[in-house]
């Protein structure tokens, strides 16, 4: 980012940690090699680069170097004393010594002083067996002891928050996970108590760590002192097998490493991926694999008997389900059958679906997204941002959800590009977030109305000489980015903040930000799992796969697909309207929910109610399968291999690491078996040949095909010439090095099965082939504006979701069901409350135009005036209730349930 | 020619006990804020060249060149802060306290015109949370300088602007050092931080920033009236000027004493302070503070000199002389001191936060008759993971002096009595093993 080194950075960069691209290159000298490196970068990080592991505890990568367990002690030639090599930057001409009598004699020093207090009680601990200090007392360590005293003792362990365990005992006070809360979290809220050898890691009175991001700081623990709830004592680590794969349980698709003990997944942990989730997860991605283990799995196909649903066979139940479609195509024409969701599936699944949909059936009335979204063609042909340029961005703008809420560690990455990197932010939106305390400039708009505000901060960024006064800082922070940033992008971090409202006013704000001349690039903040990815393969009206229309993809794609729909079909809401209406007699439900997810929860009721016939696909029963035809169990997340493409476009690759049980099925799988018995053959055996079919077809993709998935360990994003002149695809040297190095406690990946073509070498670099045809592209252009003025009488609704609700991953994960949230709530502020005059958690009628619920009423101050909150992830009554998808805001009226009584003397 | 005391900055706080505290009284008999007048007509740059030229070394325990420090400002950044460090917490050390509460206006005058040199525009001084006296006259002193035009916005007409700000501490000795003082100060746990960036460079809240003494200051307001060259000609060799030293423990009279620097340990130990009480044998003394390598009569005669000092390898540290007779165990004196730096480790160091528990619970055994052999030998040993070396000046593995510190009275025990010791060692030793084996 800047040659600036580190020892001279300005003052709020103090400490950080160097990132990559300083220019200016030393040479230093270590252990009579000569290196080159970047001036100001640390010396345990280019002795690691280079093959040389220097021991360490507290120094962390991703973390400001504190200095505090003094284990990487080295010669530097010309000064006095030994040096820590986590806190010295390189300068020309260093000479190092990692390896004299003396620093060994300091590394057997303070190994023995960390371990007189540590209780050795490595036989019962997590740690044990894959545990640094057990590692580096054996490679850098004394024998024995020489301590006789007695060991200090505390209550063990004791928890910090509902999900980490904390054992005072074997805690060496490294700080990594105090540093960890405070500088990468921002959730200060574990820190050191007592002195000396009582020194201890403390949460403060009354306020557990409740962090989004605790499950971190197990992972980054080099010591069995802090251990994760799901994981203790339920395996020892040379019996785990693992696996690297993508997280889904939100959109990032954050790398990490899957572990199984016995065909049962037991950990999962974060892998340090540069362009995404710097080896961070949240933890719900983290703890969210204990549902795939739920006993409540769907585990045979169900079919509709009897007034009910009773298991069937496979083969009958793929025949009765072909029977319904042929049924409804033969009498109503494809135009009668729609296909909801896929957002949650792999890319293999939601290709084979699309293809199955539009390919076989022709009808394209298809939509991955439930009304929670934004407009597909704005989704797909907006100009992307990846997560990287956050770093480098000239600013970045939030119009979009509660990161922290719904996309954790993108919430993470743009704390760290506000807080390190001086990165300035704009927050526009209805109510506060997350990231709201970080803004140079909070913009807040009534909901659904976000354009005037938007207006203003598009002719600030381009230049308009006048500064209003709440730009200011912002402008200021600009400039002063500037001079270490000139170019760059603005970064519209853009989403859906509220599904009470309709996404037109989001489209229009981003409008005005794509034709303001600001270089403005988009990172979505769509949160669903997949829904890049089903949106890139076609599960949208009017698109095919590969990003392009239906009429621009249809002539190429003819030539492997039977049929390709003549007209743009339906949206999820006309979808769900017609099936209402009886114009749409079939519903194939893939791997999705509407009665729990669609915002308009009277119109899916309806649908469902009325539509003739019901497919579903899914891993667990729910209400919308009730009156179901066919009812097929899948495979998920952890038994499933193949590939998904995260908010940036990236596809990258998903491992299987435990063998589901047999009687679920693979979505892709059941698309080919239904499309070979409507008399289509779909010639696609595995998923590799899926992934090689997807580059051969779809536009965006070429390129990507299945050597390529498994052979790049960051993934790809497409298109792929559009961000990589070369993609390097073996493991980085940086990955080589730490293995060579000998010692190494962060995950490492591992290959396995899961790596196809084992034993190929990939080459080194490969150029990356350009689309053979444009891709669509977003015009920029938005519905006319028509909103409602809202009355002075009433509330306006924001309806967005929480970490942790009523979803399957939360509820289902035994870990995470005691930090569930299922019932709704109204969120207001003090002054409404008292405007309405009740009391705090006192059940009020809240009234729209679509129906009438009793919430409970709840105080929040971060609410704005004339706004209320009600969470869309909880269980009914609660938004869903409340919202019309046909109206473009959500206004409410609360009323008090009864007058207050007043008694008689 | 008789032995007397060079009072300099505490002749005032002596002349008038009863109030000398009191601004008017200040201001009527001492002249007070009268070299601040002078020194706000001046250029920064003459003043700091004026401190300079006095060779004031710091008085916190250091002793690194105060007008040297000042002059490690980088040019042109701001702001730049000023730091009074009066969190004296070394154990025996008693000066700055007695210059807090007696004459408050001299350290606030002295912070003011070091403020205008170095161009800071906010001071602090950083009070020991125990000096409930010191921080009640200290605050009432900075009150009377604002509400006189001392301090806050054109001191004087000069155009010169001065924020002071007195804070307490919340009572823990690591504070006492620069950057724990500076982290505390920014409202965080008091903990070292790694140098570099040093506190000249990066400080309080990132910006450059001066730590000073309290008696230090002190002096600069002297030095401005009389100048650089009067300071400099009192002392010895580069020990410019003088110095308070308390002298405690053993002695007729214990207390502070302003001394010319190279005045010999004899003439401060006896003359002044009256030699050891009941005239008994001196047995050993520390000479500059807990944190010091002892002293044996033998080195009676050696001068009060900062370099001398390391040459003996040990250091006048913060000015505090403990005096021991021979009725004193020497190894208790260690292991008392080591449950202090055991206790007050900040816990960051693990060679400090580890080992000073470690020290502690070794010599407890050894006082108690529970020692080995080979005991001080061990804490040599492992000791020197500490302190490579094992000898003042001294090198560390932490990133403050406290870590030597806890070494510190260990290496002296060696030094000054390792035979006896590891004799007695094997007596214990000999007597438990003949207890084990006797029959019951």
């Amino acid at each position: 980012m800047s040659s600036i080194p580190i020892s001279q950075w300005p003052s709020e960069y103090k400490y950080s940690a160097p990132v990559a691209g300083d220019t200016e290159m030393v040479n230093v000298t270590i252990d009579g090699v000569e290196v080159q490196a970047p001036r100001g970068e640390l010396l345990i990080k280019v002795a690691q680069d280079y093959g040389t592991y220097i021991p360490r505890f507290c120094y962390h990568e991703r973390m400001k170097p504190v200095g505090m367990c003094r284990m990487c002690l080295v010669e530097v030639e010309g000064m006095r004393g030994l040096q820590i090599s986590c806190a010295t930057p390189v300068v020309e001409g260093m000479v190092v010594t990692t390896q004299s009598p003396d620093v060994k004699e300091a590394q057997d020093g303070v190994l023995e002083f960390l371990l007189i207090n540590h209780p050795l009680d490595c036989p019962v601990c997590d740690r044990g067996g894959e545990c640094p200090l057990q590692d580096q007392t054996l490679a850098f360590g004394p024998g024995e002891s020489r301590f006789v005293e007695e060991k200090r003792h505390f209550e063990k362990p004791i928890p910090i928050s509902d999900l980490v365990l904390l054992d005072r005992e074997r805690c060496i006070q490294c700080g990594r996970c105090t540093r960890f809360a405070a500088e990468v979290a921002g959730d200060p809220l574990i820190d050191f108590g007592g002195r000396g050898s009582s020194t201890e890691v403390i949460t403060y009175p009354g306020a557990p760590f409740s962090s989004h991001f605790s499950g971190n700081v197990v992972q980054i623990c080099p010591v069995g002192a802090l251990t994760a709830r799901s994981y203790r004592f339920k395996a020892r680590p040379w019996d785990l097998s693992a696996v690297e794969t993508s997280c889904q349980s939100c959109s990032v698709g954050c790398r990490g490493v899957l572990d199984s003990a016995s065909n049962r997944l037991v950990r999962f942990l974060g892998v340090d991926s540069e362009p995404v989730n710097h080896g961070w997860l949240c933890d719900k991605g983290r703890y969210g694999y204990e549902w795939v283990h739920a006993k409540d799995r769907l585990n045979i196909p169900l079919v509709a008997r009897g007034g009910g649903l009773v298991p069937e066979s496979w083969p009958q139940a793929l025949e009765l389900a072909t029977s319904v479609i042929r049924d409804v195509f033969d009498k109503h024409g494809a135009k009668a059958i729609g296909v909801l969701g896929g957002a949650q599936g792999t890319n293999e699944d939601a290709y084979a679906w699309a293809r199955l949909a539009k390919g076989v059936i022709g009808t394209d009335n298809v939509d991955a997204q439930l009304g929670d979204g934004l407009p597909a063609e704005v989704v797909i042909g907006m100009e992307r941002a990846t997560i990287a340029d956050l770093d480098s961005a000239r600013a970045i703008v939030l119009l979009g959800p509660d990161l922290k809420e719904e996309l954790p560690v993108l919430y993470l990455r743009v704390r760290r590009a506000v807080v390190d990197l001086g990165v300035p932010l704009v927050d526009i939106g209805a109510s506060n977030t997350g990231l709201t305390p970080y803004a140079q400039a909070v913009l807040r708009h009534l909901p659904g109305d976000p354009e005037a505000v938007t207006e203003k901060l598009a002719a600030a960024l381009a230049g308009q000489p006048t500064r209003p006064d709440e730009l200011r800082p912002l402008l200021e922070a600009i400039d002063k980015r500037a001079l270490i940033q000139k170019e760059g992008p603005v970064v519209v971090v853009l989403g859906r903040s509220s599904v009470a409202e309709a996404a037109d006013a989001t489209v229009r704000a981003a409008a005005i930000l794509a034709q303001a001349g600001i270089s403005a690039k988009f990172l979505s903040a769509l949160p669903t799992a997949n829904v890049h990815g089903a949106l890139d393969l076609g599960l949208a009206p009017g698109f095919l796969p590969g990003r392009v229309t239906l009429a621009a993809g249809r002539d190429e794609l003819a030539k492997t697909w039977a049929r390709v729909p003549e007209e743009q079909g339906l949206g999820a809401a006309e979808i769900l309207a017609s099936a209402a209406s009886g114009e749409i007699k079939l519903l194939v439900l893939l791997n999705c929910d509407p009665i729990a997810d669609f915002p308009d929860g009277q119109l899916a009721k309806d649908a469902l109610k009325n539509v003739e016939h019901v497919i579903s696909l899914n891993s667990f029963t729910n209400e919308s399968m009730r009156h179901a035809d066919v009812v097929f169990p899948i495979t998920v997340w952890g038994e499933q291999r193949g590939s998904i493409s995260n908010i940036e476009g990236r596809v990258s690759r998903l491992g299987r690491k435990i063998t589901p049980d047999g009687s679920t099925m693979e979505p892709w799988r059941i698309a080919t078996e239904l499309a070979a018995r409507l008399g289509h053959e779909i010639d696609l055996e595995s998923f590799t040949e899926v992934q090689d079919e997807i580059a051969q077809v779809a536009p965006a993709f070429v390129g990507v095909d299945s050597k390529l998935i498994s052979w790049a360990r960051d993934g790809a994003v497409l298109p792929v010439a559009d961000h990589a002149a070369e993609i390097t695809l073996a493991l980085s040297s940086l990955d080589q090095n730490k293995r060579s190095a000998g010692v190494s406690w962060e995950p490492i990946p591992t290959s396995g099965e899961d790596t196809p073509d084992n034993g190929a070498v990939p080459p080194a670099v490969i150029s990356p082939p350009r689309p053979a045809q444009a891709l669509y592209s977003w015009a920029k252009q938005a519905p006319e504006r028509t909103a409602a003025l809202a009355d002075s009488y009433s509330l306006r609704l924001v309806a967005s979701r929480t970490l942790y609700g009523n979803d399957l991953i939360t509820t289902q994960s035994p870990s995470l069901a005691r930090l569930a949230t299922v019932t709704a709530q109204l969120r207001v502020n003090e002054r409404e409350r008292d405007r309405l005059g009740v009391a705090d958690g006192e059940v009020v009628r809240v009234i729209s135009s679509r129906s009438s619920i009793e919430l409970p009423l709840v105080v929040d101050p971060s609410v704005p005036e004339r706004v209320a909150l009600v969470a869309t992830n909880r269980d009914a009554p609660g938004a869903s209730d409340l919202v019309d998808i046909n109206e473009s805001v959500t206004d409410l009226r609360i009323e008090t349930l009864s007058k207050p009584v007043i008694k008689e003397s | 020619m008789a032995i007397e005391e060079t009072r300099i900055i505490t002749k005032f706080l002596r002349d008038r006990p009863q109030d000398s505290w009191e601004y008017a009284v200040a201001r009527e008999h001492n002249q007070a804020y009268s070299a601040l007048e002078a020194a706000l007509k001046r250029d920064p740059a003459e003043l700091i060249e004026e401190v300079k030229t006095s060779g004031l070394r710091g008085r916190g325990g250091a002793g690194f060149g105060t007008g040297q420090k000042w002059s490690f400002l980088p040019a042109g950044v701001f702001p730049r802060y000023l730091a009074i460090n009066a969190d004296e917490g070394e154990p025996s050390t008693f000066k700055d306290h007695m210059l807090i509460e007696g004459d408050p206006h001299q350290l606030i005058e002295g912070t003011i015109i070091s403020a205008f040199a170095i161009g800071a525009h906010h001071a602090f001084i950083y009070i020991r949370g125990e000096f409930a006296l010191g921080t009640e006259r200290l605050e009432a002193a900075v009150a009377e300088a604002y509400k006189n035009g001392y301090l806050g916005k054109d001191i004087l007409g000069s155009g010169f602007d001065l924020e002071l700000i007195v804070h307490r501490g919340a009572g823990c000795y690591i504070a006492g050092d620069e950057t724990g003082l500076l982290s505390s100060l920014e409202g965080e746990r008091a903990m070292p931080r790694i140098k570099p960036p040093f506190p000249a460079i990066q400080g309080l809240f990132a910006a450059p920033t001066v730590v000073n003494n309290v008696e230090t200051i002190s002096n600069i307001p002297h030095i401005v009236r009389k100048g650089g060259e009067w300071y400099a000609s009192m002392g010895v060799n580069k020990s410019t000027g003088t110095r308070i030293f308390s002298v405690s423990g053993m002695v007729e009279r214990p207390g502070n004493y302003e001394i010319e620097l190279g005045m010999s340990f004899r003439d401060l130990i006896e003359g002044l302070a009256g030699g050891v009480r009941g005239g008994r044998p001196l047995q050993f003394f520390i000479p500059g503070g807990a944190s010091a390598p002892w002293l044996l009569p033998e080195h009676l005669d050696e001068p009060l000199d900062m370099d001398r000092a390391s040459e003996l390898r040990t250091m006048l540290g913060s000015g505090a002389i403990m005096v021991f007779d021979d009725t004193v165990d020497p190894l208790l004196v260690s292991w008392r001191l080591a449950r202090f730096f055991a206790h007050e480790s900040c816990g960051k160091c693990t060679p400090c936060r580890e080992g000073s528990s470690w020290i502690e619970k070794v010599l407890y055994r050894m006082t108690n008759g529970l020692g080995r052999p080979d005991d001080l030998d061990l804490l040599l040993d492992f000791g020197s993971n500490i302190v490579p070396g094992l000898n003042a000046p001294f090198a560390q593995t932490t990133i403050c002096a406290l870590g030597p510190s806890t070494m510190s009275h260990v290496v002296s025990l060696d030094r000054c009595f390792g035979a006896e010791i590891r004799a007695r060692l094997q007596k214990d030793f000999d007597k438990r093993r003949t207890l084990e084996v006797t029959p019951a």
